[in-house]
């Protein structure tokens, strides 16, 4: 075989190899979501502000002291992100409007398909069928991949310990109530019940039926129906969702659908360039015999791999 | 309190605003005043002066909703509750459950096909709901959580109240 003909026919092959993969084996739906999945619809329209989900969070999962108490208002001066000691932070909107301000609670929104689950090389993420994004510590590295993989900014780093530094995120109270079915601690606490917990499905049918009954209340959509998968945390809201600091430009498809027709190619990568390789030092190996015959045996050692 | 005063309340308050259908409120004692938040840890209980709200409201409807015998005046509930008669209970825990997410509850939701209030608030809810708003809508009474109900100590500690005026870690950055 001439080695022109072996590179075409692998060429051909290769190709033919990986069209065949992304056509078939990757083209199914996304995951909807585990069926008795649970979540939380957050109306913003309801919330006042009062931050006694922050404090509630704090509490339940035992994070260190605030930097400010609880009910101290100026921290609405400035846009704040979840971080490794507040795992839900309330941020504050549409403060110069006469219909008053609207206040958003943020925190992980617990995906169908996790970005961060699809980043983490060490599987610290796990989706449980209660619909909880978890998060195990004991194996992760601190890499980070699922802070920037987060379309949501939700994990927290924890910069402050040299000795054991982990992700920190909300984990929808898993351990401690969730697992048991009841609600976390914010939902529990929230005194204007801005927050409703209940099955995922209900929730969506539950929001829907807000706008209807409401529609001067709410703008029509459900955010986190359908966003990156859809989300276990669902939001209504009075105003377009961008202008109270949500991301409108992210794509209905998983973060996964961007990344796993590239993925898909790691496994033929690893079955066929052995062979593929072995076979073009072969050859190589043997043109060198055949056009010079007698070269030295330290010439033949450069060309393995 | 004796149900001779509540009977003593209903008849003022049938006089002053003439109700639909005064047998309604003679049927159930209506109180002057309720104890709520009997139960909460962190902020102390305290008396709602029902009485009061009877004399400025003058509309039982606008907290009860369909079950005081006065006209429906929601649109949205006055499609099925036009003709509604008034309900033996008519407090806010006889229809808003206390434990509106427990298993439990939840369970029950799901289990009832034929249920339409499915979006029932809880009772804490509701009445936050009905009081804030209305509150903010007359702009009249106490909106912000202390103006009701005072913190206890255990609250206090909970809101980590003692670090107030610290400086926001976010404020060293800007």
């Amino acid at each position: 075989m001439k080695r022109r003909n072996f590179l075409k026919a692998c060429l051909i092959g290769g190709t033919t190899i990986a069209l065949g993969k992304t056509n078939k084996g990757y083209a199914s739906g996304s995951f909807e979501g585990y069926p008795e999945a649970m979540g939380v619809l957050v109306d913003t329209t309801r919330c006042i502000g009062c931050r006694s989900c922050e404090a509630a969070c704090n509490k339940e999962q035992k994070l260190p002291e605030p930097d400010t108490s609880f009910d101290d208002p100026a921290v609405f001066e400035h846009d704040r992100r979840p971080t490794s000691k507040a795992y839900t932070v309330v941020n504050r909107y549409q403060k110069e409007q006469p219909s008053g301000p609207v206040y958003r609670k943020v925190q992980c929104n617990h995906c169908n398909e996790p970005a961060c689950l699809t980043s983490c090389f060490v599987n610290a993420y796990t989706k449980t069928q209660e619909g909880a994004v978890i998060y195990n510590s004991k194996v992760c590295v601190g890499c980070r991949n699922c802070m920037i993989a987060c379309p949501f900014n939700a994990p927290g780093y924890d910069y402050d310990s040299a000795t054991n530094p982990i992700v920190k995120k909300c984990i929808l109270c898993y351990d401690t109530r969730l697992k048991y079915g009841k609600p976390p601690a914010c939902v529990e606490i929230c005194p204007q019940e801005a927050l409703t917990f209940g099955h995922r499905a209900d929730l969506i049918k539950l929001a829907h039926e807000r706008i209807r009954a409401t529609p001067e209340r709410y703008v029509d959509h459900v955010y986190g129906e359908k966003e990156v998968g859809g989300t276990s945390w669902l939001y209504l809201a009075p105003v377009g969702f961008d202008k109270l600091g949500f991301d409108t430009t992210l794509s209905n498809d998983p973060i996964i659908s961007n990344v796993k027709d590239f993925l898909g190619m790691v496994p033929m990568v690893l079955s066929i360039w052995p062979a593929l390789f072995s076979g073009i030092h072969l050859l190589c190996k043997n043109q060198e015999h055949g056009e010079h015959g007698h070269e030295t045996e330290s010439n033949q050692e450069d060309t393995k791999p | 309190m004796s149900s001779y005063k509540h009977l003593i309340v209903a008849a003022l308050s049938i006089g002053a605003i003439s109700v639909s259908s005064p047998a309604a409120l003679q049927c159930a004692p209506v109180p002057d005043s309720i104890t709520l938040n009997q139960n909460g840890k962190l902020f102390s209980p305290f008396t709602f002066n029902h009485a009061k709200h009877i004399q400025s409201i003058k509309e039982c409807a606008d907290c009860h909703h369909h079950t005081t015998g006065t006209l429906v005046l929601d649109p949205n509930c006055a499609r099925c509750h036009q003709n509604s008669s008034p309900t033996a209970v008519v407090s806010c825990k006889g229809c808003h459950s206390a434990t509106p997410f427990s298993p439990e509850t939840l369970a029950a939701k799901r289990a009832d096909k034929q249920r339409y209030h499915l979006d029932k608030m809880g009772l804490k809810g509701a009445m936050h709901q009905n009081c804030i708003g209305c509150h903010n809508k007359v702009g009249n009474g106490p909106t912000g959580c202390q103006d009701c109900h005072p913190r206890t100590k255990e609250g206090a500690a909970f809101y980590s109240t003692n670090r107030k005026g610290a400086k926001p870690a976010h404020a060293e950055e800007e």
